[in-house]
């Protein structure tokens, strides 16, 4: 093609289309990621919400604001909502706008599924979210919604709920197929494997994990759908069914999905710590196969959620140790970002914090899986608010804080602008103390003895009850902030080189600032 | 921060509770013991790694002149640091294995007791001895809704405890006949799954005398935080004692069933015992959480033909909450409680549904 019919196109066929029309049916990688990332925030501030209700009803032993069974719902909603609405599709936001820029790739490999993945979610989350204003309520038997309360002891809009997880588990599965075709046939010329950057790694690990264990999760909500309406028993002990199998299907799904939300941050996080540090990752193999590791042992250890239902001695037993060992890889990370800040030239912009602060309260609720995954002691964490505690640990420090910092840190490649500096700070330090008194006396309730879901407590937990609610209020609040800093950013600022971060390495500092709509339609030579 | 739970530690009193209690058997002192150990060993760890990342966060910076080294690997380290958690971990497992071989040995019981989750309340039977009854919350809705002081014990204070001797290994039969429960005392460090169709083992020999408290600890439904566990662990003697009771208690149940009543008697056990078994669902009122809990004021059932008001408590509704309370309460109750269903809240059907009735239409169901 020669290049003079390539520049008459450019004015017409290059920059995107005009109007609604360009969202709905952009095929464009950086389009997609915005709108991924969007959604994404608004499922943030809707599950976020949700806990405020859940939090202002915990306030204060005794019945105050919500009634038992619409606190079920926003325990449930919550969980969802932030797993599925609004976790999972940050990374995928985050993946679809970096893994081109990264590995020089023009686009997602497979554009067209790329927009039908991101526009199932709005329809996967009307869905749910329509629930709530069913007769008899939205779904009330928690995240984990186990059979039988959730089959033949569950509200009627159960069935919606189920169509719902099955449009978010195809967008997902289309979501990671894309990724793994992207990062396998897209890279520039000379980007081998090993030359990845770690997210790219992480993102394609956690594509595979995706793959595995979606398909896993849509039979299990399918075996809910037959016993509902077609009269099987897969999970109704009367019929024959065995309730028990139900968890054995949801955590061989379940566990994988810790670490699909957890991966990624990993990635992104491995890229922050260098440039901040202006010194090269410690250990780029061995992050590698830790996350190949801990890929690998997220399958072999889900009966850790059920070790009070009763599995036999030599299961337990397998689980636990199984588990244990996840430590290993995990440490190995953790002790690697941590060489690679050692002796570095460290200074700490807003990307740094959140990354900084990720390895330091993700470790801490690393810390507390490991006594969870001691099978005897688990019999009284099991359950309680120990375990929110330290999921909240790993998901709120871990996986939001990672997001956190991967937007403040590629935000200048997205806008074109610097985000406003000190009110980044001022975003970061209200987080990250909203959100340690919102979650660290959860692990002082839960020893003492308070079991999770549950909408009202006696008062040996109040002290504490109270403290978590206003650091609750506080890190919700707070989230506000951070919606104004984007935009902000969005539409002003200081603007922003092609490389804002000088320690920063890696191919998307090579396009401008902000990211023209078309990038590395000629691949880049990788040395 | 494992620095400051330890701090929190020296100056807990008993609202500020930060730390799981030692409890009473050797089996909750032995899960207390690894607790301690994996947390201490967590504390080590933590306090190594967070403080050299501390130490460079403050040495290693831009503004103070540091110029950023180049080392990028070490195969050397990296393996200290991958064998050296591992051998922590192998050491870690050794006292739990022992102590969860200790927890699953359920031989050699001196007493047997089923614990059976209901949706939301639990029933106890001491097998072989003739004596069950339920265990209902008693913290009265005035306080759940604000209206008066709470007590002491607050949800966790029930009409009737599982009454257990002490010095005895009594071995717990778990099972659930609606959704799955969990059964948890924290004192014993006995917590396991109530799942309708298994019945799960699970043991403890208490020592001293005393009541220990817990709570339904699986998502249940809507009264989930409402359904405690309480233990009274008693002498050996004084468990004879109340045991020999309850068998005469129960000889006395039975009794009241060829008794003659009238409508006021059973109108009034009626409402306590729809208050007690029926009011978490169809409220107070009669006017239920519809749709999921239907209203009994003006219902079809509760209104029409005394037969199929009889049949559907006694048989409950397949596919629904509604439980079968047949197997669940007894002849006496379950006349009362439609009797009073039917006549309550301006039902005003009139007629009277006796012991008897219930009684003839058990044996016709067989």
């Amino acid at each position: 093609m020669s290049a003079v019919i390539d520049h008459g196109h450019t004015d017409h066929h290059h920059g995107p289309a005009k109007g609604l029309m360009r969202w709905v049916l952009t095929t464009n990688h950086k389009d997609i990621g915005t709108m991924y990332l969007w959604f994404s925030f608004c499922m943030f501030l809707l599950g976020g919400s949700m806990a405020m209700v859940i939090r202002a009803e915990l306030f204060q032993p005794g019945l105050q604001i919500v009634q038992p069974e619409f606190f079920n719902q926003m325990t449930t909603m919550h969980g969802l909502i932030m797993v599925f609405g609004a976790v999972m599709p940050a990374f995928v936001g985050l993946a679809n706008w970096m893994i081109p820029l990264m590995i020089g790739a023009p686009d997602m490999a497979l554009p067209r599924m790329n927009n039908f993945s991101f526009w199932l979610l709005p329809a996967a989350f009307g869905l749910l979210v329509s629930t709530l204003f069913m007769e008899g309520g939205g779904p009330n038997f928690g995240w984990t919604f186990y059979a039988p309360l959730s089959t033949t002891y569950g509200p009627e809009s159960t069935t919606f709920f189920i169509f719902a997880v099955h449009l978010m588990g195809i967008s997902s599965i289309m979501g990671a197929i894309n990724v793994v075709a992207t990062i396998l046939n897209l890279r520039a010329p000379g980007m081998t494997l090993m030359k990845m950057p770690l997210f790219v790694w992480t993102w394609l690990i956690t594509a595979f994990l995706l793959i595995a264990v979606m398909p896993v999760l849509a039979g299990c909500v399918t075996m809910m759908l037959m016993d509902i309406h077609f009269g099987t028993s897969f999970f109704n002990a009367a019929g024959g069914g065995d309730p028990v199998l139900f968890q054995h299907v949801f955590w061989f799904f379940g566990h994988p999905e810790v670490y699909i939300m957890i991966l990624p941050a990993f990635g992104a996080v491995s890229s922050i710590i260098p440039a901040f540090a202006r010194k090269p990752l410690f250990g780029y193999t061995s992050m590698v196969y830790a996350t190949a590791a801990i890929a690998f042992l997220s399958f072999i250890v889900w009966a850790h959620h059920m070790f009070t239902v009763g599995i036999p001695l030599t299961g337990e037993l397998f689980f636990m140790y199984a588990t244990m060992l996840i430590a290993v890889p995990t440490g190995v990370k953790v002790f690697n970002w941590a060489s690679t800040m050692w002796q570095g030239s460290m200074t700490f912009e807003a990307p740094m914090l959140f990354s900084v602060a990720f390895v330091i309260l993700f470790t801490i609720g690393g810390f507390s899986g490991l006594m969870l995954a001691i099978a005897p002691a688990d019999f009284q964490y099991h359950d309680t608010y120990f375990v929110v505690a330290h999921f909240h640990y790993v998901l709120v420090p871990g996986a939001i804080f990672g997001i956190f910092a991967s937007a403040y840190y590629w935000l200048p490649k997205w806008t074109g602008h610097m985000y406003d500096e000190t009110l980044a700070k001022l975003h970061f330090w209200m987080s990250f103390i909203g959100m340690n008194l919102a979650f660290f006396p959860m692990h002082f309730v839960g020893l003492a003895g308070m079991p999770r879901r549950i909408p009202d407590y006696n008062m040996m937990f109040a002290n504490f009850n109270m403290i978590s609610s206003i650091g609750a209020f506080m890190f919700g609040a707070t989230q506000l902030l951070f919606l104004f800093i984007v935009i902000k950013c969005i539409r002003g600022g200081k603007p922003a080189p092609a490389k804002p971060w000088d320690g920063a390495e890696g191919l998307e500092w090579t396009v401008p600032s902000p990211a023209p709509y078309h990038t590395f339609s000629t691949p880049p030579e990788v040395k | 921060m494992g620095l400051l739970l330890w701090l929190a530690l020296g100056s807990a009193h008993a609202q500020w509770t930060v730390n799981m209690a030692p409890g009473v058997t050797d089996v909750s002192r032995s899960v207390f013991d690894l607790h301690m150990t994996i947390f201490w060993i967590c504390v080590v760890i933590g306090v190594i790694v967070f403080g050299a990342m501390f130490w460079s966060m403050i040495m290693h910076r831009r503004s103070t002149g540091q110029k950023p080294a180049h080392f990028h690997e070490s195969t050397t380290v990296e393996i200290l640091w991958t064998v050296v958690p591992l051998a922590i971990l192998v050491v870690m497992a050794i006292p739990a294995t022992k102590t969860l071989i200790e927890i699953y040995d359920t031989s050699e019981s001196e007493l047997d007791i089923q614990v059976t989750g209901y949706q939301w309340k639990w029933h106890y039977k001491y097998l072989g001895q003739d004596v069950e009854f339920f265990s209902n919350l008693t913290t009265p809705r005035s306080q759940i809704n604000n209206r008066e002081a709470k007590g002491e014990h607050y949800l966790l204070e029930v009409d009737e405890p599982l009454v257990v001797p002490v010095g005895t290994k009594v071995r717990f039969l778990i099972t659930a006949a609606d959704v799955i429960h969990s059964w948890w005392v924290p004192a014993l460090a006995v917590k396991k799954d109530a799942i309708p169709g298994f019945i799960n083992e699970s043991w403890t020999r208490i020592e001293e005398p005393g009541i220990y408290r817990g709570q339904c600890t699986e998502l249940c439904g809507k009264d989930h935080g409402f359904m405690p566990v309480v233990v009274e662990a008693k002498s050996k003697e004084d468990f004879d004692a109340w045991l020999a009771e309850r068998k005469q208690a129960a000889a006395a149940e039975r009794e009241l069933t060829s008794k003659e009543w009238t409508m006021e008697e059973l109108m009034a056990r009626g409402e306590k015992a729809y208050n007690t078994s029926c009011a978490a669902c169809h409220q107070p009122t009669g006017e239920g959480l519809p749709p999921m809990f239907p209203a009994l004021k003006g219902s079809a059932i509760a209104t029409g033909p005394a037969e199929g008001h009889i049949h559907i408590v006694y048989q409950g509704k397949p596919g629904t909450s509604m439980a079968a309370f047949g197997k669940q309460l007894s002849p006496v109750d379950l006349a009362a409680i439609i009797t009073y269903e039917r006549n309550a809240w301006g039902n005003n059907v009139g007629d009277m549904v006796t012991p008897k009735d219930i009684l003839d239409f058990s044996k016709a169901q067989e």
